[in-house]
């Protein structure tokens, strides 16, 4: 892999070197490995009334991608914020390859960043944009630059303005142990949509972003709920015998696929929301549970037991035709589709061990992802460049970050109770 | 628990007593009072024997335990549920089984799996004249684990159904 992967960084730094300096996919193969220095000089202009400071965060967003190392403002000679003030010397030096300036100014009610992007080696403007926000979306200015400076030097779009959905469990008994949170994706801004004495699990989103689907055990037992996030109205959707979990959102946003035993076994149910239309899709004694949409909506893969133990499969919803995907191990579960429709992400088991593993749905090649243990619950960023899981540190439930070639690797610690099921949210429009 | 086991005692003590005073005043006293006091003798014993049976029931296991990634129900598990189908049958009107998995494997496939354990026992109550309409389960799947830490002894702990 390592080999293949050198291999392709080579190829491409040809290709580089015989039409620019600026091949902006070079970066991004190499950068796992070596990341691109790259220099956010601190904004000019007036200081927003916020604790947030808007170059720190492009920093740190920039930082977290992985591709980049966010410079210290230490370390840099001079502050420029405008293109005649930088001396490209000074910074080649630095080793920056790239450099941002910026000016904050107020229009009407509004915040707005001027920004700049600027190729070190080229001496070369890349762009100039002005993003705007109220005063409390300052966070919201931030994520929107670096998303803007991340794909015009990656070619991959950004995903800081993305927000993640995961269940805390604070592990004391009271209406207020189970939570089910909403936050930006670098843990910012998190904002509590539901709690409740009883466990909450499997949160989705729906494709608008406007609503969300999850479990709650509120009545006792449990029941598949839809939240509405601009009126914050609920809605039970479903209240059958035995289970009623793992609802995912069709790509379209007008069907929930989910799991129901009302017949006995766990079978894949679809329900069309305007109608209510409710569809049943797999017909199998076995378990079959954890569905997921292909992008094309044409298709779910599942968990299923069927071939003795739990495996993922494929389900074409037209023609009822089952295959399946996985079979290195004898645990493989909760499959998530990678948004290009190529590739899954699972809950793997090896040596008794649990880790999210990475397969490529044509070859059936499967790679081993992470190193924690007792990984579940592995979310795909939209770009499809990292996936979100959650695990346990300290004995404590965590979520973590890893890239789809296993060359990054985050943790993002909470202070108190257990985090768990993150579910990562489509772009944000 | 240990209040129901005084009771029983208790009620096993008075009705021995009453039996024992009834013998002596036998001689003195009509037959129709020595019947009169068999009947209530007999009583206080049925309602000891009652009460120990309760009792039993009280004390029968209410907790089984599975492999992992399984839903068969051991040995000890089946012989604790005789002892439950008969008590149910007699003193109870419904009662809920709640399955659950320990936290290893994803969070969905373990509801399934929970599910699966608190079906095997449903199963073998109607099996043993349990009426199935008086029998609800729900599954918890690894959310409320009855033991935490990440270790054998609390998974075996956790991988269980609880009759209540």
């Amino acid at each position: 892999m390592r080999l293949i992967k050198s291999f392709s960084a080579l190829v491409l730094c040809v290709i580089c070197a015989s039409e620019a300096l600026a091949q902006i996919t070079i970066e991004i193969t190499q950068g796992m490995d070596d990341p691109t220095p790259i220099a956010v000089v601190p904004f000019a202009g007036i200081k927003p009334k916020s604790d947030d400071n808007i170059r720190n965060i492009v920093s740190n967003d920039l930082q977290m991608s992985g591709f980049f190392h966010s410079i210290p403002t230490a370390d840099m000679l001079a502050f420029p914020s405008s293109e005649q003030d930088i001396y490209y010397r000074d910074w080649r030096l630095l080793g920056a390859a790239y450099i941002v300036i910026g000016r904050v100014y107020q229009d009407g009610e509004l915040y707005a960043l001027d920004y700049q992007l600027f190729d070190v080696l080229a001496q070369r403007k890349v762009f100039q944009k002005v993003t705007k926000g109220r005063a409390e979306a300052i966070r919201d200015i931030a994520h929107a630059a670096s998303d803007q400076i991340y794909e015009a030097i990656t070619n991959i779009r950004g995903i800081f303005s993305t927000k993640m959905l995961y269940v805390e469990d604070m592990n004391v008994e009271g209406p207020t142990r189970y939570r089910l949170v909403k936050a930006d994706i670098d843990g910012a801004r998190p904002e509590i949509l539901f709690k409740s004495s009883e466990p909450l699990m499997s949160p989705a989103w729906s494709p608008s972003m406007n609503q969300v689907a999850y479990v709650s055990f509120e009545t006792s037992r449990p029941a598949i709920f839809r939240h509405d996030l601009v009126s914050g109205v609920r809605e039970q959707l479903t209240n059958f015998r035995g289970l009623n979990g793992a609802p995912a959102w069709s790509p379209d946003g007008s069907k929930l696929a989910f799991v129901l035993s009302k017949d006995g076994n766990p079978e894949l149910y679809t329900l069309d929301l305007a109608t209510k239309k409710l569809t049943r899709v797999t017909h199998n004694r076995a378990i079959d549970t954890e569905p997921n949409w292909s992008p094309d909506g044409k298709s779910l893969i599942f968990t299923s037991n069927r071939g003795g133990s739990p495996q993922i499969y494929q389900i074409g919803l037209a023609s009822g035709r089952v295959e399946r995907l996985t079979f290195d191990g004898d645990y493989n579960a909760r499959g998530r589709v990678s948004p290009d429709g190529r590739s899954i992400v699972m809950v793997h088991r090896e040596s008794g061990v649990f880790h999210i593993a990475w397969q490529d749905i044509a070859s059936g090649r499967m790679r081993v992802l992470t190193e924690t243990w007792l990984d579940e619950s592995p979310t795909i960023a939209p770009n499809g460049a990292m996936l979100l899981y959650a695990t346990q540190y300290n004995n404590q439930g965590v979520l973590a970050a890893v890239s789809m070639d296993a060359g990054l690797k985050f943790r993002l610690p909470s202070k108190k109770g257990d985090v768990r099921e993150p579910a990562w949210s489509p772009f944000v429009n | 628990m240990v209040k129901s086991f005084k009771t029983a005692m208790t009620a096993a003590t008075l009705a021995a007593l009453v039996a024992c005073s009834s013998n002596q005043e036998a001689e003195d006293t009509s037959d129709a009072d020595a019947a009169a006091a068999a009947e209530a003798a007999a009583a206080e014993a049925a309602a000891a024997a009652e009460a120990a049976e309760k009792q039993k029931c009280a004390s029968a296991a209410s907790v089984f335990y599975f492999d992992f990634d399984q839903s068969l129900l051991t040995a000890n598990s089946r012989a604790a549920l005789l002892v439950q189908a008969e008590c149910l049958k007699k003193y109870t009107s419904s009662v809920r089984l709640e399955g659950h998995a320990d936290e290893r494997g994803s969070r969905e496939y373990n509801m399934a799996l929970g599910e699966r354990r608190a079906n095997a026992v449903r199963d073998f109550l109607v099996l043993n004249g349990v009426a199935a309409a008086d029998i609800e389960t729900v599954s918890y799947g690894e959310e409320r684990p009855a033991k935490t830490g990440s270790n054998e002894a609390s998974w075996a702990a956790n991988r269980r159904v609880e009759l209540k």
